[in-house]
């Protein structure tokens, strides 16, 4: 009989913590803010590094970028913080110059679906210019992005586009879930010479949780068992790792264990760390915060099926985004995306091996966030 | 004068001659865009500059690289993918570098390096530095959405840059007529606060005299960005070491005041017979020593071509 999921306690943690991780219990523990997480992040490098530039659309106007920037072209005046004109193509390409000269700038994009606009510059320069110049240049950029969901974000502004960017060699992504990571992975992006595609949710940054107020780091390439289990292996990118976490908590009450990993992040992704999960519980279920064809989510089956093949049996599923444009209609938006009951429900059907046509009775405790725009 | 500027001029003519001369063996193994015609605003431009400048420019890049001071031993030697190139047999003719000599990159992709240009021009003000950058570029160039964005951030913030718009009057085969509904991009650049000018007939005295004296507006700190339109003409087909009149999209009637203006010859002519001919042998027995270097050198080791994706990882608390 599986046995029931067991939610790991934070310190419980695989993976580097960092060396700020609190070690006694003694201590109350600190809760911010994804928002605020990023901003410290930000803030604390800016004021580390004088080379720490930060621009794009509106990062120095009243809203700040949902508070991400709030205050700091007051702190690092607005030589090192500022709004940029409506470019991003040509502002992606600044930044990158920037780079080369030294200054580690961080781009920031109020959604993901505008950085289709710098493609060129990000495939072609940002992640080719060390290989091609043979190692003899650095471009340490961020591109900070953000997904949209819910009150009809719609077709434009609702796109969870990392593969693109997993696709190409030189180019290292990050989808942080909590405001721990948030704040780690910033400052291990702002740290890494590479140009590192840093994705946000817009969900998550509603999230509050524990975050030290000291600088640390999340490095790249290291996933965390976020929960642990026996029956179904979990793994869940970016805002889904929040429903991943939900559904096992659904599948906990039909007696299923699930473990949980968020991969954070997705280039270099950690893909031992999946591997070996999978080779316990024999089933692995991705859910994606985008398309499932030539996903993430893709990616990771093939990955996990190649290393477990003749070795060991495997059932698969993939979870992400209807294969449609994301709608704004509410019931239909519901619909477009995978949540906390969908994919409890798809793990109960891999594990029973066969449609079950299950799904389990929603709690309110783990519905979706209250969220209401017009940002 | 004359002297150092025929002396690059020279020098870049006949490293292109070789390289035309050595395609038909298929040692080089890259697509090679001669600049052969429109050496001279390479060279003007960056005898107005200092080591410290930097320039970034384009896949017809041999004229601009070997200009402002670019290695012919590692050039020659990355046009036959061989492992002492300038990128290590990584980037080929197209993406030539050399970074000691301010020679930050080019691109394959046309009007990308106009917005590497003003990052770092931005770099360079943020970092109080005394150096500027220039930017080169085709007419083609023009026409893309990057070359707007970069132009109007650039004299938004009045950096310390040049762009110099090398215009041969064609993208690969089509002119610039049938690609623009008004050609005046002088007018293009000033509409956006630049401080803008044509330079006509390939003239590189002119422009070397013009860009000199930007040269010191820019480091007496008055604000640039300044933008130069260099009339200029393309007397190899596109890409490739032979002539294309026979294409039928422009004929050699076109060609020929070009060609009568040669600004190799025209410089030649103002240094003395016995200055040239030293120069001339020296720079004959440099491309010499460059050919063989490239010819002897090995190709890459096979593990090379999983180096340098990323750098190193970097320091972590």
């Amino acid at each position: 009989m599986p046995s029931r999921s067991k939610l790991r306690s934070r310190s419980a943690f695989r993976g580097n913590q960092g060396a700020d991780a609190p070690r006694s219990p003694l201590v109350a523990e600190r809760r911010i803010s994804y928002v605020d997480a990023v901003r410290e992040a930000t803030d604390q490098e800016m004021q580390r590094d004088p080379s720490v530039l930060l621009f794009g659309l509106d990062v120095d106007d009243p809203k700040a970028i949902q508070g991400t920037t709030r205050g700091l072209v007051e702190k690092y005046g607005p030589e090192r913080v500022f709004g940029t004109p409506l470019a991003e193509d040509a502002m992606t390409g600044v930044a990158i110059g920037a780079a080369l000269a030294g200054m580690r700038p961080i781009h920031v994009h109020i959604r993901m679906d505008f950085l289709m606009l710098a493609m060129n510059q990000l495939v072609n320069v940002a992640a080719k210019s060390r290989y091609m110049y043979g190692g003899q240049v650095r471009v340490p950029i961020v591109v900070r992005s953000m997904i949209g969901k819910s009150w009809g974000q719609g077709a434009q502004h609702s796109q969870g586009l990392y593969s693109f960017f997993m696709h190409v060699p030189g180019l290292k992504v990050v989808a942080p879930a909590t405001p721990y990571d948030a704040k780690g992975c910033l400052i291990a992006a702002i740290r890494d010479d590479n140009p590192v595609i840093y994705v946000e949710h817009r969900m998550l940054h509603f999230q509050r949780g524990h975050v030290p107020a000291a600088a640390f780091s999340v490095p790249p390439g290291r996933a965390r068992v976020t929960a642990e289990g026996d029956d179904v292996t979990l793994v869940g990118i970016s805002y889904m790792q929040v429903e991943c976490l939900r559904a096992a908590r659904y599948l906990a009450d039909v007696g299923v264990s699930a473990e949980v990993i968020d991969p954070i992040w997705l280039s270099p992704l950690d893909i031992d760390t999946i591997v070996e999960s999978a080779r316990k519980t024999g089933r692995l279920c991705v859910v994606d915060n985008g398309w499932t064809t030539c996903g993430a989510g893709a990616e990771i089956v093939a990955q996990v099926v190649e290393r477990l093949q003749g070795e060991r049996e495997i059932r698969v599923a993939r979870l992400g985004f209807a294969p449609v444009t994301c709608p704004t209609a509410p019931n239909l938006e519901a619909a477009f995306y995978p949540d906390a009951r969908t994919i409890a429900a798809a793990a109960n059907d891999l594990i029973r091996g066969a449609r079950q046509d299950w799904l389990p009775a929603e709690r309110d405790e783990l519905k979706d966030l209250e969220f209401k725009g017009p940002f | 004068m004359y002297a150092r500027f025929y002396r690059s001029l020279y020098r870049i003519r006949r490293v292109e001659e070789e390289i035309a001369k050595v395609y038909a063996t298929d040692k080089i193994k890259s697509p090679v865009h001669l600049s052969i015609g429109q050496e001279a605003i390479s060279v003007a431009v960056c005898e107005a500059l200092a080591p410290q400048d930097v320039v970034f420019g384009t896949y017809r890049g041999h004229a601009l690289y070997l200009a402002k001071g670019g290695d012919l031993l590692a050039m020659i030697a990355e046009l036959y993918g061989k492992a002492t190139g300038c990128t290590g047999g990584k980037g080929g003719s197209m993406h030539l570098i050399d970074v000691a000599a301010g020679m930050m990159g080019t691109s394959a992709v046309v009007g990308t390096t106009i917005a590497n240009s003003v990052g770092y021009a931005y770099a360079l003000k943020c970092q109080r530095k005394d150096a500027l950058v220039a930017s080169f570029f085709g007419d083609g160039a023009t026409e893309e959405g990057v070359f707007h964005e970069s132009l109007n951030f650039a004299a938004l913030k009045r950096l310390p840059m040049i762009f110099v718009c090398e215009n041969n009057g064609y993208a690969i085969h089509t002119h610039q007529s049938r690609r623009q509904a008004r050609p005046d991009l002088v007018a293009r650049a000033a509409s956006y606060g630049l401080a803008a000018e044509r330079i006509e007939c390939n003239d590189a005295l002119r422009l070397h005299e013009r860009v000199t004296a930007a040269v010191a507006t820019l480091r007496s700190e008055e604000p640039g960005p300044y933008f130069f339109e260099c009339e200029t003409y393309r007397w190899k087909e596109h890409v490739g070491p032979n002539e294309d009149f026979q294409l039928g999209y422009r004929d050699a009637d076109e060609a020929q005041p070009w060609i009568e203006g040669d600004q190799v010859a025209r410089l030649a002519a103002l240094v003395a017979p016995e200055d040239r001919r030293e120069i001339e042998s020296e720079v004959e027995a440099e491309i010499e020593t460059a050919f063989a270097f490239a010819e002897t050198s090995p190709f890459p080791p096979r593990e090379a071509l999983f180096a340098d994706v990323f750098t190193a990882p970097a320091t972590t608390l």
